[in-house]
């Protein structure tokens, strides 16, 4: 289980946040329908590091981007979500 | 008398245990396999698939023959290894897969079972011809096996316990005591965990530093920290995680608390989990009496147990000298000491003024009779010799226990002077010491070839030979992961700890290749077997969820209905009267909501306020409908889409005030449209100025429907009822209710939202004023008349908006989420499944196929069907391909399984009242 440093409320168990995305899987409303599309359905899926949507949702619920190594887990960052 | 006994001397044994139905003793400290040794048992158990009779290796947690069933009732545990329990008094242990007993077994005697289970016997047999399966499967459910599993409830309790150190320090033999006593004393938390009763590792075998154990015990109870004993490392994840398993009680030992699960997060980790000694390959080497050399001296040394009269050892390595001297010490005889190494090392060479010491020697066979060894046969340079002997402790050298290591994402290194991998680069705060990181006795590998490769075990437990490895190779199992699966290689309890490295030599010398270039195969958690009771822990024995309580649950209670859980929740599914069905329990209140008046529970329905300047403007981001012109005190039904364009889940927005809102959505969906509104608010659009607070919990909710519901609303509030998706504020039994005009049944309905601490006095009123309650299934029967779809059943994750003919709703300029997936092409495919309704004389089957004929190709399925309210036969929702079009179609609904089936007509998905009417009022 990882262990997931919040800005907001320090190192919580993975059990207490949601995974929600990829940030080249958010979609704004103004992108094309194609566009959209290719952000939905064929994302980088890398190996390697990962910047990834997270929700702490049973904590300060705030959206959260942790860029995480896929091959070995490591958390290189935890930073609050900002557009 | 020959065969293991009690060295003379010692404490008394005190303890009375039986095995088998024999009442025997054991001393304090004693572990069951220490205890039938010391009793002159020998044989334990029999193995897996053969049959043969089997007796303690080890005096570890690797053990793989001697496993036994302890304790009665629901504490039983089956294939429990009798080296990793410690004898309490009562303890009642039994032998397992024998029959008619442990000493006359029927499958071993007429040995029934060898010419079967050859490598890949289940392979080949489920490969075969189906009657191959069929003429062994009787024969193979009775042979093959371990302890049957209890039937009885666990009557003890099992816990979890989180825990956080600076240092976890796994093993407490002399490095991992050193390690624990050096990390205290630089001021960190320390966890130190055996698996053993006792703290010391080999230093109750072969004695050292014992001062040590004392010392470090001080040093970490100074430091703040803890020690935990009988408690397995099980698991190492990520971030330094660990799961422990705690044995609180005994094995089959009545407890206040039976095991405790940890879970552990370390800031640094210490493995200090020593070494597995591997026994040689030879014909018989399976038989009671053949032990370890290590295991020999920790039973003389802390148990007092000489495990034999005349000693054989056989070695390739130093180590196995010490238990020469620790034999002759406790007065045993040392045969002859089997070293199949060419030279004389410095060790063997002061041995040799001892005992008789062979250089180039191994053991090939061994001969035995019903009471245990009676000799073995050794090959020395080119002579065969047989000794007479009871007891043969061999060494084939050290294996480091890496599992902890390998599961933390660590690498392995080869070690040829050892045989063995070592852990490499880490990927986490870990470190590996002592012989666990390969400080073990160099050996120097026999290369002589096996004699009788059909009788020399590899994995004892499952029975797998030197043969079946070569067989497995010759049939073309070239991979290690291959072969596994193939011969069932360390499957069993004990995971091949004993026997992986021998079968992955064997596997390596029949390729002509090295040991590395093999492979290996994954160390996976649990280290040794967990029982669920641990990893259900407090929530076993129907607590394995939260159940959530609705405000009116009292009033619910008290007229008994038919629960319906759904997801935490348990709502009313109808309130049978009198040994009512529950199919006419719920026509008869669906009946009175259509004639009379009606409520029903809708607190579980998820409520969000939606509040701020730009309320609007998230609204119309989540729900697919126009929001912005809703006058203040009106709503109106809505629906939200997934980003793919499908319909995600439906429900109602009201106009509270000027930029105050409401938002309900359905009971299962409530927490992913939390979730979704969350996304949207602070992702999405984070420029808003709005707030939403989930209200779901806040509010009871109860609706009323039914041709006399306005007038019971207006009798209870005193004023006009609001129209058909009008908002009202209001008293109802001196409770400030709010008032929501919506109608899910078709009927003029009202939902009155009172706080849920107030809400009994609200559906008391109803009650009294005449409404009569009805639950879920009924709201089916009222729904499905209707044409409402749900999650679940019609919005099923593949149905867009104009699958659901809910396409003249979407807000036009698009702008919301899912809007711009709905242009892709294939969702204007004509041959889409779409919702229709069916109609029938008869009722027609929920979950059907859709079929033209018997056996013609499946067109939809029935989402939903029931029976008409009033008037006669079956009306139903259903999936069709290209369903919008096929209005007066005929198809059959069959559900074979189940043998129903029924001729059903298309229509449009509305079946009563399509005007609507009834509901305006
Ligand atoms: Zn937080």
């Amino acid at each position: 289980m990882l262990s997931i440093d919040c800005p907001h409320c320090g190192p919580r168990a993975q059990s207490e946040f949601a995974y929600d995305r990829t940030l080249d899987a958010i979609v704004p409303l103004a992108m094309p329908p194609a566009e959209a599309m290719r952000a939905l359905y064929t994302r980088a899926n890398p190996r390697g590091w990962s910047d990834e949507l997270w929700h702490h949702r049973f904590g300060c619920r705030a959206w959260l981007v942790v860029r995480r190594h896929t091959v070995t887990h490591a958390i290189e960052s935890v930073i609050g979500y900002a557009p | 008398m020959s065969g293991p006994a009690r060295i003379p001397g010692g404490a008394r044994a005190t303890i009375a245990f039986t095995f088998d139905g024999v009442a025997m003793r054991a001393r304090p400290g004693d572990t069951l396999a220490a205890a039938l040794l010391a009793n002159g048992v020998g044989l334990v158990a029999r193995s897996f698939k053969y049959h043969r009779p089997r007796g303690v290796m080890t005096a570890g947690v690797e053990e793989p023959n001697a496993l036994v069933t302890i304790g009665t009732g629901g504490r039983t545990e089956p294939n429990t290894r009798s080296t990793d329990v410690f004898v309490y008094d009562g303890l009642v242990a039994r032998s397992q897969n024998r029959w008619p007993s442990l000493k006359v077994d029927a499958g071993a005697v007429l040995g029934l079972a060898a010419p079967v289970f050859a490598a890949g016997f289940y392979y080949k047999t489920f490969f075969g011809p189906p009657k191959r399966w069929m003429r062994y499967e009787h024969f193979i459910r009775r042979a093959a096996g371990l302890g049957p599993a209890p039937v009885a409830a666990d009557p003890d309790p099992y816990e979890h316990r989180a825990a956080f150190c600076d240092a976890l320090v796994v093993g407490s033999g002399p490095t991992g005591l050193a390690a624990a006593k050096a990390a205290a004393a630089a001021g960190d938390r320390v966890l130190l965990v055996e698996q053993d009763a006792d703290l010391g590792g080999t230093l109750l075998s072969d004695g050292g530093d014992v001062a040590s154990i004392e010392v470090a015990r001080a040093a970490i109870a100074a430091a703040g920290g803890r020690i935990l004993t009988r408690t397995t490392a099980s698991g190492l994840w990520d971030h330094g995680f660990v799961t422990l398993s705690e044995r609180v009680a005994e094995p089959g030992q009545p407890g206040a608390l039976a095991q405790r699960l940890w879970q552990v997060r370390a800031k640094r980790i210490v493995l200090a989990t020593g070494a597995i000694e591997r026994p040689l390959t030879f014909a018989g080497n399976d038989r009671p009496g053949v032990m370890l050399a290590r295991a020999v001296r920790t039973y003389i040394a802390r148990f007092g147990v000489l495990p034999g009269k005349r000693v054989v050892i056989a070695t390739n390595n130093d180590d196995a000298y010490r238990t020469a001297d620790a034999v002759a010490a406790a007065g045993g005889e040392v045969v002859a000491i089997l070293d199949s190494r060419a030279e004389l090392s410095a060790v063997a060479t002061v041995a040799k003024t001892r005992f008789p010491v062979f250089t180039n020697a191994v053991p090939v066979s061994t001969q035995a009779r019903a009471t245990g060894l009676t000799a073995v046969e050794a090959d020395i340079w080119t002579e065969r010799f047989t000794y007479a002997a009871d007891c043969l402790a061999v060494s084939g050298g050290f294996t480091p226990v890496v599992h902890l290591h390998s599961q933390g994402g660590g690498k392995l290194d080869w070690r040829a002077d050892i045989q063995a991998y070592v852990p490499g680069a880490t990927l986490q705060d870990i470190v590996t010491v002592g012989s666990a990181a390969g400080e073990v006795e160099a050996i120097s590998p026999d290369t002589v070839a096996l004699a009788h490769p059909k009788s020399s075990f590899i994995d004892f437990q499952n029975d797998v030979t030197a043969a079946d490895v070569d067989l497995a190779y010759a049939e073309g199992y070239r991979s290690v992961e291959h072969l596994k699966r193939y011969t069932t290689l360390g499957m069993g309890t004990d995971q091949g700890k004993t026997s992986n490295m021998a079968a992955l030599g064997r596997l390596a010398g029949a390729a002509g290749v090295s040991i590395p270039a093999a492979g290996l195969t994954t160390f996976r958690p649990p280290y040794t077997p967990l029982t669920l009771g641990a990893l259900a822990g407090p929530d076993g024995g129907g607590h394995a969820a939260p159940s959530r309580r609705l405000a009116l649950g009292d009033c619910h209670d008290a007229l008994a209905p038919i629960w319906q859980p759904l997801g935490l929740w348990h709502r009313p599914r109808a309130y049978s009267q009198g040994g009512e069905s529950l199919h006419a329990a719920a026509l008869r209140e669906a009946r009175a909501v259509r004639t009379a008046a009606g409520i029903i529970d809708v607190s579980t329905l998820a409520k969000f306020i939606v509040s701020g300047p730009d309320a609007a403007a998230l609204l119309e981001i989540v729900c697919a409908t126009r929001v912005a012109k809703l006058a203040v005190g009106r709503g109106r039904y809505t629906v939200m889409l997934r980003e793919d364009g499908m319909v995600m889940d439906d429900g109602t927005v009201w106009r509270l005030g000027e930029t105050r809102y409401l938002l309900t959505s359905s009971t299962g969906g409530a927490d992913r449209m939390e979730a979704h509104l969350g996304y949207a608010r602070h992702v999405v659009a984070s420029n808003l100025r709005v707030s939403v607070v989930a209200v779901q919990e806040a509010f009871a909710g109860i609706a009323l429907a039914g041709p006399d519901a306005a007038a019971i609303l207006e009798r209870l509030t005193g004023a006009a009822a609001p129209a058909h998706m009008g908002v009202a504020d209001a008293m109802v039994a001196g409770v400030p209710v709010l008032i929501l005009a919506a109608s899910y049944s078709g009927e003029r309905a009202f939902e009155l939202y009172p706080v849920g601490d107030a809400a009994v006095p609200v559906w008391d009123a109803l009650i009294a004023a005449g409404a009569m309650p009805y639950g879920i299934e009924a709201l089916e029967f009222l729904r499905i008349e209707k044409g409402h779809i749900v999650g679940g059943g019609e919005v099923d994750g593949r149905t867009t908006p104009h699958d659901l003919r809910l396409e003249r709703m979407l807000q036009k300029g698009g702008g919301f989420v899912g809007a711009s997936a709905l242009d892709r092409p294939a969702l204007a495919a004509s041959d889409r499944l779409q919702l229709v309704g069916l109609t029938s004389p008869q009722p027609i089957p929920e979950g059907a196929m859709l079929v033209a004929a018997g056996g013609a190709p499946v067109e939809g399925h029935v989402t939903a069907g029931g029976l008409r309210v009033l008037g006669e036969g079956g009306v139903a929702l259903a999936l069709l391909r290209g369903g919008r079009a096929r209005n007066g179609d005929t198809l059959l609904a069959t559900s074979p399984t189940r043998g129903l089936e029924a001729r059903v007509t298309v229509t449009d998905p509305v079946f009563y009242d399509p005007e609507g009417a009834r509901y305006r009022g």
